[in-house]
């Protein structure tokens, strides 16, 4: 049988001005579907794309913000977030959705899938994917 | 004169060569990702601020309700406007720079 390898998605965009975090979620998606180890990391203007309250009713976008809390059904229960950039940014974790995911092996526990890494972490994290895929 | 300014502060240097450049009196309007520049405590809120002082700063309501960023997270002395107020910026003033 074929070894279960690593992915990490590495999203760098913010949601609305360019197609990458859509295109990137909805390769996340699809991939899920694998059976492989899958986690996401948010770094530099990648983790707007978890900002909390987006809402595109007055501007004629679409708002695929909610299609982030599918997430945890499709097993991508690791979302890294590094915390130099949400600093940067003026942001903290309290200004993130609140994105869950329910442990089989708990009970069904609802657990947080968004985890606050700093720099060192994440580059820790990515030298031991497999593949790694940047949008 | 209108600079509208649409790209995040934190990916290119679009905001700053934009407000190096503009006089003062100009308008500055933020627009799509660079709504970004607007909200308060960031690493760049200080260059904003310090523009507040000589000139006015706009940033598009409608975008700034599309990223999440609550009007109370927004740098005070930025003006919020929607479609109408950034046609009329457009008409008021005699050239408009599109900082792309």
């Amino acid at each position: 049988m074929l070894r279960v390898k690593k992915f990490m998605y590495v999203n760098r965009h913010a949601p609305h001005g360019t197609i990458y975090a859509l295109e990137g979620l909805e390769v996340v998606l699809i991939g899920a579907a694998f059976d492989q180890d899958v986690s996401m990391a948010f770094i530099g203007d990648g983790v707007f794309q978890l900002k909390k309250g987006q809402d595109t009713t007055d501007s004629d976008i679409k708002n695929f913000s909610p299609t982030y809390r599918a997430l945890g059904d499709y097993d991508v229960t690791q979302l890294y977030v590094e915390r130099e950039s949400l600093e940067e940014r003026g942001l903290a974790i309290g200004d993130l959705m609140d994105l869950t995911w329910e442990d089989e092996e708990d009970d069904w526990a609802e657990k947080p899938s968004i985890r606050v890494v700093n720099r060192q972490e994440l580059s820790d994290l990515l030298e031991t994917q497999d593949v790694i895929l940047n949008f | 004169m209108l600079h509208t300014v649409n790209k995040s502060p934190f990916e290119t240097h679009s905001l700053e060569t934009c407000l190096g450049l503009a006089k003062p009196g100009s308008d500055i309007l933020l627009i799509e990702d660079g709504v970004y520049a607007a909200t308060a405590g960031t690493t760049v809120s200080a260059m904003v601020e310090q523009t507040i002082e000589s000139s006015s700063v706009y940033a598009l309501a409608p975008d700034l309700k599309a990223r999440g960023i609550d009007p109370d997270q927004v740098i005070a002395g930025i003006q919020l406007v929607g479609y109408d107020g950034f046609v009329k910026l457009s008409v008021m003033n005699e050239t408009v720079q599109c900082w792309l």
